[in-house]
């Protein structure tokens, strides 16, 4: 936002935020200490990380789960705790 | 009942980049919620994590209009914006048949304490919407004090683990009991964990004609000292060992719809959470005990209620 | 009860404001009943009963509600109205703030009532003289016919772009409310055609164009909205006299920032508020007959409050007496008598101004004891000593 000086902004009245979602421009992707990874190899796309992540993170298209939007995933390990025994294709790794 | 690759083929409502913490239960359910609408949804919250966590100016995860006015009157607000728009409606100022549904938001603070008279209030008038309240047992956004939701021996800041007191020494309010108590159409439980469970209910909730309510427990890390990973595996303990059985009362009809296999002991969920600690000690096992009498006794009243009428 | 328009009807307060209100139809109305206001929303809701309004009518469970509920049919894009007085206005505190935070033209009437404890229902004006710091556009009337038109008035200024803030308009708990008073309504059309459309330049039921409002802000932008708040309701002021000229225009009844009576070549004067100026009149008119050059100015916007008018138009006046009817507890005087007094303090020569409180709970206030407060200022004038700056006024 563009700084100017004290009592001099222009602020919407009422403090209205008109531009939808724009928390999506805020990178979250640094509060991470453990990065998710996803071995496609064993993902079935059953898609329970996607619905269980908090942070709208794990990118589905067309049905497939293709990976994560690492600017907003806090890296809480949801999904790869959730990931079904069966199949475990998430692991969390090491930032770095 | 739609399957996950559906719902993921929805708008994503809810955007990443906000700020509640890592692990937080609330998320998930709100993202749900928001795909079994059906229609256009405007939403209101109470102050708390989700509010304060969503709507750090100038950013907002809602891609849906929302609003945030107050802590206690979340109800009162939605009351408001409905009856604003049956009153557009009336005027042909919004089209005859564009529907919209009314969401209504709060923690247990928000709703079994301060936010009850104007939640009570709303659901007499019979306001076309849906509340919600995410429990997570206590006043989390202000640093975890206890709520009349905070279950008996839990260790909050006003409640902490003393050697005289050790956690919270009430029982909990039973807020959805009191809820259907207002004979609205529809009333339920839910948990994160059970997806379809959640999305089938909120589904039906959002349709009714009336208010309708859900009480859905939300883990949080911060509060329960348990690991972020471990938040929706709590979720689905609370309900394994009946402390947050997934009910449902439509019409008047109360309906368990979930029977876990396999009953779990209380102290399987409690194990994993921080907060009941000190009720592990020998000193303290009576907690434990009485804990699992009043689940336990809670549970069977549910099941001998099922497919009955509550009154 | 059979009213006719363009002449003088017999009404009570609470009667005017609840024809007005059905003259408004605003899209939601939520309300709680209180004496001295609950008359209003009782005769509202029979209107609302025989479908003589298209308003959406919601009984809330308590005044803190009504307010929220309010609030969200505003951000819904809603015209909306409540009524309240005393303790319904206090429980509300909370949420005044945030209808005038968020900008929204939210249009109330104030039956003035004293707070609790002791429990009382008479009037006095500590209700909305608590909320005056709310960012609330405040208009007092006098009587019923000025409560009338005030409303009326309120709706076109909270709405106005320039100004989007609620308003609140301040009428005396019985005195005004409860007694009948000849007053000349206006034809629903006339109403109409003088208030127009609200056309909000934002809703929350426009699912096209989602907002977000009431976020949470932080040491970088909470002061700029404040800021920005504060002058729009400065600038009210402006829209405050045009708006009143206009409806002088219109239907004859002209209305300005404040009303001087006999004030011109006053020298000793009396400032008050509300149905208190009544009674302040005939005692000014029975001491001119006697050749006392007394006068009264009767503030009918309080905020934003005048202060470079009220300084002007009492700038030759010797000696005043500002009336309170409601006491800060220890503050320097009441808050009528603090803000007019600092108004004065840049003229080049300050008059003398002390201050009293009066008429708490409903505590008369007569001819007497106004000609009595005219006698003391003349003391004044002729000593140059002031006994007593600030206290009660004695009964
Ligand atoms: C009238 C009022 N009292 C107290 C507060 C302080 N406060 C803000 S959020 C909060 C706790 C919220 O708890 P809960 O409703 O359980 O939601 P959570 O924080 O857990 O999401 C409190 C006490 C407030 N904002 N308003
Ligand atoms: S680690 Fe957590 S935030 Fe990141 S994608 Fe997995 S569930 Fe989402
Ligand atoms: S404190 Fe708890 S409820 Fe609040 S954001 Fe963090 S995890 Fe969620």
């Amino acid at each position: 936002m563009k700084k100017e000086k004290e009592g001099e902004r222009d602020v919407p009245p009422g403090g209205v935020i008109r531009e939808a979602g724009s928390a999506h421009g805020y990178s979250t992707g640094g509060w991470r200490k453990l990065r998710p990874v996803v071995d496609s190899e064993k993902c079935t796309n059953c898609l329970i990380c996607w619905v269980m992540c908090p942070d709208s993170a794990v990118v589905v298209k067309d049905g497939k789960m293709i990976g994560f939007d690492l600017e907003h995933c806090k890296g809480c390990g949801i999904c790869a705790a959730e990931c079904p025994d069966k199949v475990k294709a998430i692991k969390m790794e090491e930032e770095g | 009942m739609a399957t996950l690759k559906e719902l993921a083929a929805k708008d994503e409502l809810f955007s990443g980049g906000h700020r509640l913490c890592s692990g937080c239960g609330i998320p998930p359910i709100v993202r749900l919620l928001l795909r079994s609408a059906g229609s256009p949804v405007v939403a209101t919250s109470a102050t708390g994590c989700l509010e304060v966590g969503t709507s750090i100016y100038p950013y907002t995860a809602w891609r849906i209009p929302w609003i945030h006015s107050a802590f206690e009157n979340a109800a009162a607000t939605i009351s408001g914006i409905e009856s604003a728009y049956r009153a557009f409606k009336k005027k042909g100022r919004i089209p005859a048949d564009k529907e919209i549904k009314f969401l209504a938001l709060g923690g247990d603070g928000g709703t079994y304490d301060i936010g009850f008279q104007a939640l009570s209030g709303a659901l007499e008038r019979g306001h076309n919407f849906l509340y919600v309240c995410y429990d997570n047992g206590a006043y989390m956004n202000t640093g975890i004090q206890r709520s009349s939701a905070t279950p008996l021996g839990s260790a909050t800041t006003t409640s902490p683990a003393g050697a005289k007191r050790p956690g919270k020494q009430e029982w909990r309010k039973d807020l959805t009991r009191v809820v259907v108590a207002h004979n609205i159409p529809y009333a339920a439980q839910a948990s994160p964990h059970n997806w379809r469970d959640l999305e089938g209910k909120a589904r039906k909730a959002f349709n009714v004609a009336g208010p309708a309510f859900m009480n859905i427990i939300s883990p949080c890390p911060l509060g329960w000292y348990s690991k972020p990973e471990d938040s929706i595996n709590a979720a689905r303990l609370a309900v394994d060992t009946c402390y947050w059985p997934l009910y449902e009362v439509e019409n008047g009809i109360l309906r368990v719809t979930y029977r876990p296999k396999e009953k779990k002991p209380i102290a399987d969920w409690f194990k994993i959470q921080g907060r009941f600690k000190h009720l592990f000690k020998p000193e303290n096992s009576h907690l434990l005990d009485e804990t699992q009498k009043r689940i336990d006794a809670e549970w069977q009243r549910l099941l001998d209620m099922d497919g009955k009428a509550v009154f | 009860m059979a009213i006719v328009t363009g002449k003088q009807v017999g009404l009570t307060g609470n009667s005017a404001i609840a024809y007005a209100m059905r003259q408004i139809d605003p899209d939601v109305c939520a309300a709680y009943p209180i004496t001295p206001s609950t008359g209003i929303i009782e005769e509202f809701s029979s209107y609302y009963a025989d479908g003589q309004v298209s308003t959406e009518l919601i009984t809330v469970e308590s005044e803190h509600s009504a307010m929220s509920a309010c609030v969200g049919a505003s951000a819904a894009g809603a015209r909306v109205m409540t009524a309240t007085s005393s303790q319904g206005l206090a429980l509300m505190w909370e949420m005044l703030y945030i209808a005038s935070g968020m900008r929204l033209p939210v249009v109330m009437t104030v039956v003035n009532r004293a707070l609790s404890a002791p429990i009382n229902i008479h009037c006095d004006h500590s209700d909305s003289m608590g909320a005056r710091d709310s960012g609330w556009i405040q208009l007092y009337s006098e009587t019923v016919q000025e409560a009338y038109d005030n409303l009326l008035q309120a709706v076109r200024i909270a709405e106005d772009p320039r100004v989007l803030t609620p308003a609140m308009v301040c009428m005396d708990g019985f005195i005004t409310s409860h007694a009948v008073e000849n007053i000349t309504l206006l034809a629903d059309g006339e109403v109409k055609g003088f208030i127009g459309d609200y056309k909000p330049g934002r809703s929350l039921l426009d699912t096209d164009n989602p907002i977000t409002m009431g976020a949470m802000t932080l040491q970088d932008v909470y002061m700029d909205f404040k800021h920005e708040q504060s002058m729009a309701i400065a600038g009210a002021k402006e829209v405050v006299v045009e708006v009143g000229s206009d409806f002088g225009r219109r239907f004859g009844r002209h209305y300005g920032l404040m009303e001087c009576y006999r004030l011109e070549d006053a020298e000793a004067a009396i400032v008050v508020l509300n149905s208190a100026a009544g009674t302040t009149k005939v005692a000014v008119d029975e001491l001119r007959k006697k050749g006392k050059k007394v006068g009264l100015l009767k503030p009918r916007l309080f905020r934003p409050f005048p202060y470079a008018e009220i300084a002007a138009a009492l700038k030759n006046v010797k000696a005043v007496c500002v009336l309170d009817r409601a006491d800060s507890m220890n503050g320097f005087g009441g808050p009528l008598f603090s803000e007019v007094r600092s108004a004065l303090y840049g003229l080049a020569s300050v008059p003398k101004v002390m201050g009293r409180i009066f008429g708490l709970g409903g505590r008369d206030y007569t001819v007497e004891h106004s000609t009595a407060v005219f006698e003391g200022l003349y003391r004044i004038i002729e000593t140059g000593r002031m006994e007593e700056l600030t206290g009660y006024l004695k009964s």
